[in-house]
């Protein structure tokens, strides 16, 4: 159900964020910031070698040094524990929180030293001395693919953990009956969101209650039953205090590691331990790492640039070892064809291992690189053609009237009207002022290009890339659920069972609710219960809380509502379609001045049982939990499913500046019209797409996890690793537009990746908008300064057309 | 990223610090820690003591002494930003400072820790070198002068003895009436280390000549390098473009860039010459404010 | 060593190493826990306090250093319990935070920014917040928050109109 023309109460009005008032005050409750007495801390041990055999571990230098309570190994943490979870099967492909036996990339974490502080525990770790006898170690992605290279992990024969190719629709015959071909090769390179507060977990066992506490900065699926699993225990001994406060995300914290490893060590030692990953642990060993893939893309298309049909060949190294980030080659799946009319599709997508630090979730769950991917393709064919590159999007592009729009590999579009935003953004810009502009700048000797992007943000979430990837795996279940308690007092409260990193999920449902009850959102309690308290929920991935948590939200306060509205009917004697709801009130249709108020009804509910309705239960609190709409499928034997529910689109139109001379990029004027249906909290979906596009902005100019040939990670401090400040961020124009979801209650969309799902490519366009002229293109990212600068000379002193990187 | 344990003295004079050090017990100075710190946390550096100078008032100070300005090793990096003095006889440092990382770092960095620390990317230290600024140590009770030029020896490392102390710089003062500064350099973000950097001070006749040019550059070489010959190439001649480009070619033609993660040499020897140019087009607009652009 | 510090207008007395920095020191042992390590090698910001009003990043400084400065960290800076300082409530007012580990040293950083210059430009205020790394709101909220701050601060010292 969605309501489209309806003007809301509260919902899409620009109200305060509540959560920002504990922060402006710092008090904000992260990770680091809860104390428990007792608490002992951990510092690593890291292989420095890519890839070793661990010969020995001596620690006894360490455990003589005051203070010093513990150092764990390898071989003992996976005697008391199970494998970490792997997305894909893999049985071969183990991984642990420490090393065992074999150390497989530069920072893996090998031994932990448990101290009365972490200074002492990093004096400590530095005295642990660790005989390694190095081995042959890949870093490439497609030399990892290549069947001679040294396995990261012997028992599984090969670096090889997915290759599967998917074919939906009649490939072949389109390409034959196409007139034009062409394939390139796209590199996404390594980066991550590398969030400024780092991974920080402190583990608590009271062995007489038998629960293991465990506060943690986390953004992830079913973690509090997989630390239970690791740990081999109970999922009702865990208990993850969901109102930690995280301090980012955007997918990386997920973990799973550190907590099984100061789990394990809080059950041994008897009192708290606590890690926080310093940011050398973070950037190296926190297994925090993004997508680096190879995109060989394939197209074939008619004299107007219409695509028919395309080839995408994607390789992701995912580093040393994989739990669920190979998935981020199936959930593009669910997008395959981005925003446009492609007729078949053949996907071929390859997870390998390579000696590199482990990959993980990245926001948008591998949509960033493969609509990038898709706009370099798009802009090739129009190069081809001669055509304009707005043109041929234009022609490509689903239309309003043909959703809901299915696409070849069985995901359906709900809805859009991606010619519409296009066409505001292009007014807002004042496009042909946007074009003297840049030809203006040309005219000054810069080299200015206009770049531009058009993709998807498939929100909702859920994960059928899981069966689809690995078939062992029948998981059709994707919830989010939330509980509304009114109390005798008449107060509500209302419940969110996972942590939140900055996405303002009390707002949002507090809004929500009040929309349904009529009532002032500032008058919702939100509490987070922990883990044991809480209902089943799938944490914030996927951009699916506005949708999952609004809808659960949703239909337990419908159901709070139709309680109040009987008990007041039947007290009231009339039936209950004659009962009127009003502001928490209900009215009798037919004497409006009679009626019951919220607090009649809520203290019959509570304490008149003698007048509630027959079979009622007395008290007001509801649950729902929602499963994702449009899902509940396993996918076809072709491999064919329905991905995620809802599709936003979003459209960006830069113009960019290079320096010639030195080869530095600049953006002098930055638009983004954004369809996310119904905007459910217009400050927090702004802030959303502003922060997504500056971390765009960081995945395509000043980021990347560089390796030397010797497997050591360049980038391991932010003295390298380059964040953007507020001086590498232009102001942004964002234009927005309103196409309701038919699935979601309020008919909204997800906007949690927006922004960063269509920066990388906008500004890979204008750079090869810019460079044109030279005859230059770029087919990589990140694009550095440097790099830029040495194309350039070297296409001035050559004067070569066609030179591509 | 916690330092190694250290031991930590404040002396409260000059002389009990250089005591302190004269004791060799692997003791390291430190003002601002800007630098120091970050080392000490990823346990790069690992002194067994150190010996705080950064509130020595004795050592913070911005004087004119005979035709130079003394600057104290432990003025703020911040007060060097706004000092009126510096802006008016050393404009070259001025014009420096706000390239300087960030405010919060010259918050708390000194002038005599920037260039003790020697990064081959360091503001400061291109500016000492190109103005060839004199520094000045103190070695026991020894007091020791040397020309910036000799004070870098490479990148990160300097003359100075682990047992001495930066204790001032000298900036000699041009007389000319009409002076001009530029300072460009280019990072990846602003107030990153520099790839590649340049300053010039020019001093002009009245007929618009140049009467005198200071040249260096940063970030390029391990250490920063002034350009003697490109000054003196340009002494008394009017500035042109094809003129001027012709000679930063020559006068880059025998350097020896570094090359890194960042950036090749050739990028380095390229972003030179035009942050040269940039530099020295700048220093001579703003030394006639009247004049047309040079062609 | 023993080392007396002056937070927020009040003098505490700590014993701590030499090695402890200050930020650790106001975390661990004053339990000011509005500071935050990010880094801890003075590139993100999130550790910034105010020395003798001044942004510092605490992460690059030893407590002993500190021995007698005026900190201003920021659980100075609420007038009082339950209410919000100007900027704390521009801040809000634009949504200038997401997951909020970076806002109190942005904060601090206005409040000194603001404390010296009343009227700064866009330009001013981006060069005085360029030192703090945000990695949720891609900076512009931030940047409406502390122009709407110093506009509510002008707007305050204007004479009330006469009707």
């Amino acid at each position: 159900m969605s309501n489209t023309a309806k003007a809301f109460r509260f919902i899409s009005t620009d109200r305060r964020v509540r959560e920002d008032r504990r922060f402006v005050v710092g008090k904000g409750r992260f990770a680091a910031d809860v104390a428990l007495p007792d608490t002992r801390h951990v510092a690593l041990v890291a292989c420095p070698h890519p890839a070793a055999r661990i010969l020995s571990i001596h620690t006894s230098e360490a455990l003589a040094m005051p203070g010093v309570r513990y150092v764990l190994g390898g071989r003992e943490l996976a005697a008391a524990t199970q494998p970490l979870l792997a997305g894909l099967d893999t049985p071969k492909v183990m991984r642990r929180p420490l090393a065992v036996d074999v150390a497989r990339y530069a920072g893996e974490w090998v031994a932990a030293v448990v101290a009365d502080t972490r200074a002492i525990a990093e004096d400590a770790a530095e005295r642990v001395q660790v005989d390694y006898a190095p081995l042959p170690f890949v870093l490439d992605g497609e030399a990892a693919f290549a069947p001679e290279s040294p396995a990261v992990h012997a028992d599984h024969g090969s670096n090889v953990l997915l290759d599967r190719t998917f074919t939906w629709g009649e490939v072949e015959r389109d390409f034959a009956q196409s007139p034009h071909h062409l394939s390139l090769r796209v590199k996404w390179g390594r980066s991550s969101t590398v969030p400024v507060e780092t991974f920080a977990v402190l583990a608590s066992w009271d062995p007489w209650r038998e629960i293991l506490d465990v506060f943690a900065s986390v953004q992830m699926p079913r973690f509090p039953d997989q630390v239970a699993l690791a740990l081999k225990l109970p999922g009702s001994s865990v208990r993850v205090h969901n109102d930690v406060d995280v301090g980012g995300s955007y997918g990386v914290k997920r973990g799973i590691k550190h907590a099984v490893l100061v789990g394990y060590l809080t059950r041994r030692l008897g009192f708290p331990v606590r890690l926080v990953e310093d940011r050398l642990e973070n950037m190296r060993g926190g297994d925090g790492h993004g997508p680096e893939r190879n995109f060989d893309v394939e197209v074939a298309f008619d004299e107007r640039g219409v695509i028919r049909s395309m080839k995408l060949r994607a390789l992701d190294n995912v580093g040393a070892y994989a739990g669920r980030s190979p998935f981020q080659l199936g959930k593009p799946i669910g997008a395959i064809v981005g925003p446009y009319r492609i007729n078949s599709v053949e996907y071929r997508a390859i997870a390998v291992t390579s000696n590199k630090t482990v990959q993980e979730a990245v926001r948008a769950f591998g949509q960033s690189p493969t609509n990038y991917a898709i706009e370099r393709a798009v802009e090739e064919v129009a190069r081809h053609r001669g055509l304009d590159r707005l043109e041929v999007r234009r022609r490509n592009l689903i239309s309003a009237e043909e959703f809901p729009y299915r696409i070849p590999s069985g995901t359906t579009y709900d809805s859009g009207d991606y010619h519409a935003v296009i066409d505001k953004v292009l007014a807002r810009a004042d496009y042909a002022d946007l074009i003297a502009e840049r030809d203006r700048l040309r005219g000054d000797g810069l080299l200015a290009g206009i770049g531009m992007a058009a993709c998807l943000e498939p929100s909702g979430a859920n994960s059928t890339f899981e069966p689809l990837l690995n078939p062992k795996n029948e998981t059709t279940t994707y919830v989010e659920s939330c509980r509304i308690h009114v109390d005798v007092s008449g107060a509500v409260t209302t419940t969110i069972h996972t942590l939140s990193s900055g996405q303002g999920h009390e707002t949002l449902v507090a809004s929500a609710i009040g929309e349904v009850l009529e009532i002032d959102p500032d008058r919702i309690r939100v509490v987070r219960p922990d883990s044991l308290a809480s209902l089943p929920s799938q944490s914030p991935v996927g951009s699916r809380m506005a949708i999952m948590l609004g809808g659960a939200a949703f239909h337990a306060a419908q159901k709070l509502k139709e309680r109040l509205i009987a008990i007041a009917a039947h007290d009231l004697k009339i039936p209950a379609e004659q009962a009127v709801y009003h502001g928490g009130d209900v009215f009798d249709r037919s004497r409006p001045q009679i009626g019951r108020s919220w607090a009649e009804v809520v203290t019959i509910a509570h304490r008149h049982f003698h007048r509630l309705p027959p079979a009622t239960e007395p008290g007001l609190a509801f649950t729902h939990v929602l499963q994702v709409p449009t899902g509940g499928s396993l996918p076809t034997a072709d491999g064919r499913v329905q991905m995620y529910p809802c599709f936003a689109f979003e459209f960006h139109l830069i113009l960019l500046a290079i320096d010639p001379d030195l080869g530095k990029a600049e953006i002098k004027r930055y638009l983004v019209g954004h369809d996310c249906g119904t905007v459910i909290n217009p400050k927090i979906v702004r802030g959303m797409t502003l922060g997504g596009i500056a971390h765009g902005i960081g995945a395509s100019l000043y980021e990347e996890f560089a390796y030397n040939a010797d497997g050591q990670l360049l980038a391991q401090s932010f003295m390298d690793y380059l964040l953007p400040s507020a001086h590498e961020i232009p102001p942004v124009e964002i234009v927005h537009h309103v196409t309701p979801s038919p699935h979601t209650v309020f008919g909204q969309k997800g906007s949690g990746e927006s922004g960063y799902l269509g920066a990388p490519g906008a500004i890979a366009s204008a750079v090869n908008d810019a460079l044109a002229p030279l005859g230059l293109v770029v087919n990589s990212l990140p694009i550095k300064i440097a790099q830029l600068g040495d194309m350039i000379a070297a296409a001035r002193s050559k004067a070569t057309p066609g030179e591509r990187i | 990223m916690k330092p190694a344990p250290f031991k930590y003295a404040r002396p409260a004079s000059l002389d009990a610090a250089c005591a302190m050090l004269a004791q060799g017990d692997d003791a390291r100075l430190i003002a601002g820690g800007q630098t120091l710190v970050p080392l000490m946390a990823m346990r790069l550096a690992r002194p067994k003591r150190l010996i705080d100078i950064g509130r020595l008032a004795e050592l913070a100070f911005v004087r004119r002494e005979d035709d130079a300005v003394a600057i104290g090793a432990t003025t703020k990096q911040c007060v060097l930003e706004h000092d009126p003095l510096v802006r008016s006889q050393v404009p070259l440092l001025a014009k420096a400072m706000p390239f300087v990382g960030h405010a919060p770092i010259r918050a708390r960095g000194t002038f005599g820790g920037s260039l003790a620390n020697a990064d081959p990317a360091a503001e400061i230290a291109l500016v000492a070198v190109t103005l060839g600024a004199t520094i000045v140590y103190r070695d026991g009770s020894e007091l020791i002068a040397v020309s910036a030029a000799e004070f870098f020896t490479g990148p990160m490392t300097t003359v100075l003895p682990p047992s001495a102390c930066l204790t001032c710089a000298r900036f000699p003062v041009w007389r000319e009436a009409r002076l001009g500064v530029g300072f460009h350099e280019i990072n990846a973000r602003r107030s990153d280390f520099a790839f590649a950097s340049a300053a010039a001070q020019i001093a002009l006749d009245e007929d618009g000549t140049c009467a005198r040019l200071a040249l260096g550059i940063g970030a390029i070489t391990p250490v920063p390098r002034r350009l003697d010959a490109l000054g003196e190439m340009l002494k008394g001649k009017r500035m042109e473009e094809k003129r001027l480009r012709a000679a930063i070619a020559a006068a880059l033609a025998d350097i020896d860039p570094l090359s890194d993660l960042h950036a090749s040499a050739d990028y380095r020897r390229r972003a030179a010459a035009t942050l040269l140019f940039r530099a020295i087009t700048d220093a001579y607009q703003t030394a006639q404010p009247h004049a047309r652009h040079a062609s | 060593m023993r080392l007396e510090l002056s937070v927020n207008g009040s003098i505490h007395v700590v014993e701590v190493e030499p090695r402890m920095s200050l930020l650790d020191c106001l975390r661990e042992r004053l339990l000011l826990t509005g500071a935050h390590a990010g880094c801890e090698h003075g590139v993100c910001g999130a550790c910034t306090v105010l020395l003798d009003g001044v942004p510092v990043r605490s992460c690059l400084m030893f407590a002993v250093q500190a021995d007698g400065c005026a900190i201003t960290t920021i659980e100075g800076i609420a007038p009082g319990p339950g209410e919000l300082s100007l900027i704390q409530d521009a801040f809000c007012e634009t949504h200038a935070m997401q997951c909020g580990y970076c806002t109190p040293a942005m904060i601090l950083t206005a409040h000194a920014l603001l404390a010296g210059n009343p009227a700064p430009t866009r330009a001013e205020i981006v060069e005085a917040i360029s030192a703090n790394i945000c990695r949720c709101t891609g900076y512009a909220q931030i940047i409406e928050a502390v122009a709407l701050a110093a506009d509510r601060m002008r707007g305050l010292n204007q004479p009330a109109a006469r009707t």
